[in-house]
């Protein structure tokens, strides 16, 4: 019997062996030397009907607690997703292409990865993107070590403790590997980057970057006014990692005067899903543009005169580069690029302003309201935020709470330490639930 | 798909005013406002397209109809394993009680997510015959650079610190010398005999105390498989270094012979290859890497753990004597589901089948082409192999040639000029999911264009001329490089 993905009959593989010169399909591994052959079956099970592997999918479903309202962000947060993009991302001649290498038949990803550079570019008020790195926190390595190469001999980079954790391994890990010096920028006690400290290294030489976020890892918004002057005096480049759906209102990258920007663009519409897959972008300005990693489409004609779009700059890449190649990335998150590529088109700069007003004024609310319960109160009292904010529980018990919430259907955030819980709002949740929240706040247990 | 270029940019169809989702009602349940400093706020304008919806919907739609995929047609695209991507796997990915999972919530409200990373990693540990798998890094490149990370990790842990070669064969493909430059690695090349295997004689000197792994497909770019591996395996180990697996050509290999009993000790899959998650035009894929027992303490952060007695799932997110973090998540988990599906309908029964009606197709097609087309290396396949262009060479007709005609004849184009080892290099890979009838169409389409290289080569010159675009300039995209609108708007 043939398994209803492979098509050929046992009467067609006779023939096709035959048509080869050969009786069986052992004859097809005959150069695979006997003691490296597997001679029995995976020890896996028989093939599902495709109603038993729903099932199997609807059990392991049913073994998660999914929230109805999730207040949890640290990176990643739950916005709504419009109907018209799963059903335009789905259609198989976007999600079944391989990379557009043949122009001729692949308009549509080079058309829309163009889109979404020049989007990403506004966006971050840069003057060039890239068609997309994997994730924020790669993206982030990426540009340290875009910045180091930019920076001939100098191996220092320098990372704001205000930056996501999460994120900072994933730096650090790629600087171990690379033979890259990361030191840190201390935070101050209002949570923000410590300017003065990143001078007095700046001082000390041999930076050839320094990476802050915005709004950093507890939310806050940072005033980065005088950083890149600062940095670009001591020769050094200047990197601000963001959420991507928050530059539609806060000042961006370019605005700073920075050299690059990077994030996850998780935030335009991209469903949480556990943790992928997502998607990170890089922009930088046009002097740095031949060091950027990854692939970029650029605008051209073809031999009938039409305006067409094609993979270029491919000498940066590491296909061409080998050994030579500063980054390893040979591919993007096309698919995801497509995906918020259209959510930023449905939204538009009104959307995107008004979704990131929503998430601001709910979450200024929420913060206050939390205050008020005398449960909890702000880590960071005096430092502006937008749409997330860090609360000292002082001694609840956030296992308690997040039980008692988890049976409303709600998660009330990521906790980030002993007593310490970052909460984050968007436009999804309603005002009655996040008053549902708030009483359960108001009657959280010691 | 449509012949027609449809090529208007969503930023042409804008107009001021319009509006393509209502994300906010700010009639009722309103807040009041917290305005930012004026500072911290932006001062340019977002330069979005202002669309309805109807008019996005049609712009995306007739955008996707200038794009081919492996259901448009047949993709016997060498080395990137392009087969049928099920669409039940599409469906399963995205059930709420999946999609709805934020990726730091508690470990007890995901143990259905993570009992699902967990059954793939151990079925992914039994295909590749090693003790455990991450399936965190994000793609195949991700995935090599995680595994060489692994085996740095493995030498710096025993205090062998000069180990800073990698061993790469010369008809690798680019990302494997590039993955090792990232890892802080320097790369060796060693030569490879006429038939594309590796040159046991050329590696056995480069081999001592300074070499970190020797990285190598199996079969090789050529489609090969390289029968001297437990040779080559052999003198590596002696050497003190380890055997790395880039699972790019896995294929054929499904039910046929497992990485970790031909002496690999780290391996990375390509679940957008032999899992069958679609390629989506350049990802999101995903790289699993595999390693061999001893080394499963060295596998990246977040770990997922499972606690046998309490069969309960945890998520480790720290630990010193892992090889570090790679990802702050699990992984494209979406994409992680997708394969699972997949292994779990083709079931032990379809896995074991794949590998040899993969293999079976390709050398199919070799057997039908090699009179019109030249086979430089004459062997037994596996799931690919490689003609050095067109067998008669007085035509003046190359490999691009052909490869652009085939997009005339509605099929995607094999890879061409890879590999390196030859001038003109045309790859093809079928896969097991076509059926005869589409092979022998496409022999039928091969010997035509061969036939039109003699009697019209003018033509194929010419090609493509049936696709929505022709030839592009390549020249002045690169020279004169317009990557945004705003560049494209002011020139």
């Amino acid at each position: 019997m043939t398994h209803h993905y492979l098509p050929q009959t046992g009467e067609e593989i006779s023939a096709m062996l035959g048509a080869c010169g050969m009786k069986s399909l052992d004859d097809l591994f005959a150069d695979v030397p006997e003691q490296l052959k597997l001679k029995r079956p995976y020890d896996l099970p028989l093939g599902m009907t495709e109603a038993q592997v729903t099932d199997y999918f609807e059990n392991l479903a049913a073994e998660n607690r999914p929230a109805r309202v999730i207040l949890a962000g640290a990176g990643y947060y739950d916005h709504h997703v419009p109907a018209a993009i799963p059903a335009l991302v789905s259609r198989s001649e976007f999600m079944t292409a391989y990379t557009p290498y043949q122009p001729e038949i692949s308009q549509g990803t080079l058309q829309y990865i163009f889109e979404y550079q020049s989007m990403m570019a506004s966006l971050t008020g840069l003057e060039v993107s890239n068609a997309s790195m994997y994730d924020s926190a790669t993206a982030t390595a990426e540009a340290m070590m875009m910045m180091v190469a930019a920076g001939r001999k100098k191996n220092r980079v320098l990372v704001s403790e205000t930056i996501n954790p999460a994120v900072r391994r994933v730096v650090d890990t790629y600087a171990r590997y690379h033979g890259i010096d990361v030191a840190t920028i201390r935070m101050t006690e209002e949570g923000t980057t410590d300017s003065s400290h990143m001078e007095q290294m700046l001082g000390e030489g041999g930076v050839a970057g320094v990476i802050v976020s915005q709004p950093n890892y507890y939310g806050i918004v940072e005033d980065y006014s005088g950083f890149a002057d600062k940095i670009h005096a001591a020769k050094a480049l200047m990197t601000v990692n963001a959420p991507a759906s928050t530059l539609a209102v806060l000042k961006p990258a370019g605005e700073w005067g920075a050299d690059i920007a990077c994030g996850d663009a998780q935030s335009l519409g991209v469903p949480l899903s556990y943790g992928g897959p997502y998607l990170g972008y890089l922009t930088c300005t046009n002097a740095l543009m031949r060091k950027m990693p990854g692939r970029i489409v650029g605008k051209t004609t073809d031999a009938r005169g039409n305006r067409v779009f094609v993979l270029t700059l491919q000498a940066r890449e590491q296909h061409i580069r080998r050994n030579k190649a500063t980054s390893n990335i040979c591919s993007n998150q096309g698919l995801m690029a497509l995906w918020v590529t259209i959510y930023m088109s449905l939204n538009g700069p009104e959307g995107l302003r008004e979704i990131n007003e929503r998430g601001r004024d709910a979450a200024h609310w929420l913060r206050d309201e939390l205050t008020a319960t005398g449960r909890m109160r702000p880590m960071f009292a005096k430092s502006p935020f937008l749409n997330e904010f860090a609360m000292d529980t002082e001694g609840l018990d956030l296992d308690r709470l997040f039980e008692r919430c988890a049976e409303r259907g709600i998660l009330p955030g990521v906790v980030i330490g002993k007593n310490q819980l970052l909460i984050a709002v968007t436009e999804r949740q309603s005002r009655a639930q996040l008053e549902e929240f708030v009483e359960l706040v108001k009657t959280a247990e010691k | 798909m449509n012949r027609e270029v449809y090529g208007k940019l969503i930023f042409e169809l804008s107009r001021p005013g319009r509006r393509g989702t209502r994300p906010v009602d700010n009639s009722t349940d309103a807040f009041p406002r917290a305005e930012l400093a004026s500072e911290l706020t932006r001062t340019s304008a977002t330069e979005l397209p202002e669309v309805d919806e109807p008019t996005v919907v049609r712009h995306y739609t007739r955008m996707s109809t200038n794009n081919f995929g492996v259901d448009s047609g047949f993709y016997p695209l060498g080395s990137c394993t392009m087969k049928y991507n099920p669409k039940v796997n599409d469906a399963l990915s995205a059930i709420p009680g999946m999609a709805r999972l934020h990726p730091f919530q508690p470990d007890a409200t995901v143990q259905g997510a993570l009992r699902a990373y967990w059954t793939l990693q151990r079925s992914l540990s039994e295909i590749g015959g090693m003790a455990e798998f991450t399936v965190n890094p994000y793609a195949g490149a991700h995935g090599e650079l995680t595994g060489l990370m692994i085996i740095r990790a493995y030498h710096d842990e025993r205090g062998d610190k000069k180990r800073t070669k990698v061993i790469v064969p010369n008809s690798a493909h680019g990302t494997n010398p590039a993955s090792a430059a990232v890892c802080g690695l320097e790369v060796v090349e060693v030569a490879s005999l006429p038939d594309g295997t590796v040159d046991v004689e050329a590696l056995r000197p480069l081999l001592d105390d300074t070499v970190a792994a020797m990285m190598m497909t199996n079969p090789n770019t050529l489609g090969i498989f390289e029968s001297s591996i437990p040779e080559i395996a052999a003198m590596v180990h002696e050497a003190g270094a380890l055997m790395y697996y880039d699972g790019a050509n896995l294929n054929p290999l499904l039910g046929v012979a497992r990485p970790g009993d031909m002496g690999f000790d780290v391996m990375h899959i390509n679940l957008h290859k032999t899992f069958s998650t679609p390629h989506g035009g350049g990802g999101p894929g995903s790289g699993p890497v595999g390693v061999r027992a001893g080394l499963e303490h060295l596998l990246p952060n977040p770990r997922v753990i499972r606690d046998e007695a309490t069969d309960t799932f945890s998520v480790v997110r720290e630990d010193s004597n892992s090889c570090g973090s790679v990802t702050p998540t699990v992984g494209n988990f979406a994409v992680e589901l997708r394969a699972l599906a997949y292994i779990l309908t083709m079931g032990r029964d379809g896995l074991g089948m794949a590998g040899p009606m993969a293999t079976l197709n390709a050398n199919y097609i070799k057997e039908a082409l090699r009179d019109v087309y030249k086979l430089p290396v004459d062997r037994v396949c596996k799931h690919e192999f490689v003609f050095d262009g067109l067998a008669d060479k007085s035509t003046g007709v190359t490999t691009l040639d052909v490869a652009k005609r085939l997009l005339d004849y509605g099929y995607h184009a094999p890879t061409i000029y890879f590999p390196l080892l030859f001038h003109e290099s045309l790859m093809i890979e079928p896969t097991e999911t076509e059926s005869r009838e589409t092979l022998d169409e496409f022999i039928d389409v091969m010997r035509r264009i061969a036939a039109e290289a003699i009697s019209e080569p003018d033509t194929l010159k010419a090609a493509p001329v049936n696709t929505p675009v022709g030839r592009p300039d390549d020249t002045t995209a690169a020279l004169e490089p317009i990557v945004t609108y705003k560049q494209l708007r002011d020139k």
